[in-house]
């Protein structure tokens, strides 16, 4: 393949990977925002929505879409709900102290992925998408004296790599519009700006928290089962989503959803493509050195205008 | 008796029971004590910084990993004898430290610890993109012949204890003079209250800054004396994992106390080494543990005996 084709090519795996990052981070940045708290357990919420979504995939022997829808609506209500009740009997008690949240939470990631392992063992395990039409895509080059379409061998996508696109993009206009045109969301973004003050006009903040905490680990989860059919579930998968979405927070401004999304974008485009080309390690070491560079000169972000 | 007094007398004789536990203890847990107390070491390191400052990292693996890797490579590559290999790591531990709190110091509280983090996740993605040397995860072994440090071969079992016993000694000797000296007792106040610290006229980033690489040293040297004991090196050693031990021994044993980091790792070592009977996710006791002791005990083992008993303890 030419030089065209192929960037082509990188560019679209890496926006299937920046569609997942966007609601992964959008999920840390909720919970950051909101609450204050850092959550080192998102990567293991990540995990357990697509393990979840393949034990939910293979109790149901029907038509694999028919699984897998209900993988998409169950999976992140379940991790949702467990991530509540985590807030609730943990971080509740611990009166959200950001310092040992962290190390709450770190307690948190272990368990939950010594659990997966002691009960979905330790295999890598698949999702059937629930339709995966392959797409040839054309190309145009110079011919002739000419634009000349034509169908360059190996550049193709399918259409669930596309549904994924739409419906990462679908749920973070789901979110906005919870954040900026609800009830829900003015309360929430009330509780954000000033905890003290919400309490004093009766907002139930704890409750608030729950649903926070919730709805950042859904996020996630739903992240997840939309990725599962194209990468296996994994009991130690959550370790890279983490690290990405810490990477995407505080590029795009700690607690900011729109820095965080256009962060997730840059970042994962920026990934898949500098994979491709370069070594990954090679590009996961310079994005983490610039994330910590980023934190220590611009802690508010690349984007970001106040600080954190 | 002086509250001095009385605790030389209790460290001193901590280490003379672990000097007399080397004729007795059968050859197992023999092998297990002398891991025991270099990882100790590496905590009491650990310790100066979270205990003692305050500051709470998230990647001291990358000091560990420096001093493990300065030793062994010098020894792999430059057929260095295990006394220089052993500066080397320890060099190499200062020089990173020094450099690392420079940039991470910046920050505080969250943002430090995150910061720490990435230094060392990027620290442990260079130890794999240089795997040609280093071997990644799998590791290289460091033979027999190469350990005889000055006609003593330092990979028998009873040489093994004598070495980790004196590491370990000078470490909680650093541990326990730091406390009595007024620059310990600063980063203390600093821990307490920093403003006020700065406010009594104290420099706080180069008091902040001389406990980073303090305790960078002290863990760099845990971790040369690791690869060298046990004839190992390997990329797990810098991973998250590693920076992750260290804070739940000190905080299982008492963060801000001499004798904490003994206590918490030799309680979490048996702990993991009972509950490897019963299952192969022994991670998950580590998890259960940090939680429990979020929510329950945050002085750790050490802090509550202070706290209820012995209130000299240091």
């Amino acid at each position: 393949m030419d030089f065209g084709p192929y960037l082509f090519l990188a560019t679209l795996e890496g926006a299937v990977a920046a569609a997942i990052l966007a609601l992964t981070a959008v999920g840390l940045s909720l919970v950051f925002g909101v609450m204050r708290v850092v959550n080192v357990a998102h990567g293991e919420f990540f995990m357990l929505g697509a393990v979840l979504a393949w034990w939910i995939a293979s109790q149901i022997g029907a038509h694999p879409a028919f699984g897998f829808g209900l993988a998409l609506v169950l999976a992140p209500l379940l991790v949702g709900g467990i991530a509540a009740a985590a807030d609730v009997t943990i971080l509740k008690r611990i009166d959200y102290d950001p310092e040992r949240t962290i190390v709450a939470t770190i307690g948190l990631l272990y368990i939950l992925q010594q659990v997966t392992l002691m009960t979905y063992g330790p295999d890598a395990r698949p999702v059937e998408p629930p339709f995966n039409q392959r797409l040839a895509l054309p190309w145009v080059e110079w011919a002739d004296g000419g634009l000349q379409l034509y169908w360059p061998w190996g550049l193709s996508t399918t259409t669930y790599k596309l549904a994924v696109i739409g419906a990462a993009a679908t749920v973070l206009l789901g979110v906005w519009a919870l954040m900026a045109r609800t009830r829900i969301g003015l309360v929430m973004r009330a509780t954000q700006l000033d905890r003290e003050m919400a309490l004093a006009f009766g907002i139930p903040v704890e409750r608030i928290y729950a649903l926070v905490f919730g709805l950042g680990a859904g996020l996630a989860a739903l992240g997840a089962v939309l990725i599962v059919p194209i990468q296996q579930a994994h009991y130690l998968m959550g370790a890279d989503p983490l690290l990405l979405s810490f990477i995407v927070v505080i590029i795009g401004g700690l607690g900011s959803l729109p820095g965080t999304v256009v962060a997730a974008l840059l970042i994962g485009l920026s990934d898949g493509i500098i994979s491709v080309f370069f070594s990954p390690t090679l590009a996961k070491i310079l994005a983490t050195l610039l994330v910590a560079l980023v934190l220590v000169f611009r802690p508010q972000g690349l984007f970001g205008t106040r600080a954190a | 008796m002086s509250t001095l007094r009385k605790s030389l007398v209790l460290h001193g004789t901590i280490l003379a029971v672990l000097l007399a536990l080397q004729f007795v203890l059968p050859a197992y847990h023999h092998g297990v004590f002398a891991r025991v107390m270099v990882m100790a070491s590496y905590a009491i390191g650990y310790n100066i910084l979270f205990g003692y400052t305050g500051l709470l990292s998230l990647g001291h693996a990358m000091f560990f990993a420096a001093g493990m890797y300065g030793m062994a490579l010098s020894i792999a590559y430059l057929q260095a004898t295990p006394a220089v290999a052993l500066l080397a790591g320890v060099a190499a531990g200062v020089t990173l430290s020094a450099l690392v709190a420079v940039l991470a110091l910046r920050t505080v509280g969250v943002a430090f610890m995150i910061v720490t983090l990435m230094f060392a996740q990027a620290g442990y993605l260079t130890v794999l993109y240089f795997g040609e040397y280093t071997r990644g995860d799998e590791g290289f072994v460091i033979q027999q012949a190469q350990r005889v440090m000055w006609g003593i071969d330092l990979s028998t079992p009873s040489n093994r204890y004598f070495a980790a016993l004196a590491l370990f000694a000078t470490s909680m000797a650093a541990s326990l003079w730091l406390v009595h000296t007024p620059f310990g007792r600063v980063l203390i106040a600093i821990r307490e209250n920093e403003d006020r610290a700065r406010m009594l006229g104290y420099n706080v980033f180069a008091h902040k800054w001389a406990a980073v690489v303090l305790s960078g040293t002290l863990s760099a040297a845990a971790g040369a004396f690791y690869g060298l004991l046990f004839g190992y090196a390997g990329a797990s050693f810098a991973s998250v994992q590693y920076s992750i031990f260290p804070l739940l021994w000190v905080l299982l044993g008492g963060a801000g106390t001499v004798l904490g980091p003994l206590i918490g790792t030799l309680f979490m070592f048996y702990l993991i080494d009972l509950s490897s009977g019963f299952t192969t996710a022994h991670m998950l006791v580590v998890g259960v543990t940090l939680v429990l002791l979020t929510l329950f005990a945050q002085q750790g083992l050490a802090g509550e005996l202070r706290a209820r008993v012995w209130r000299w303890l240091p």
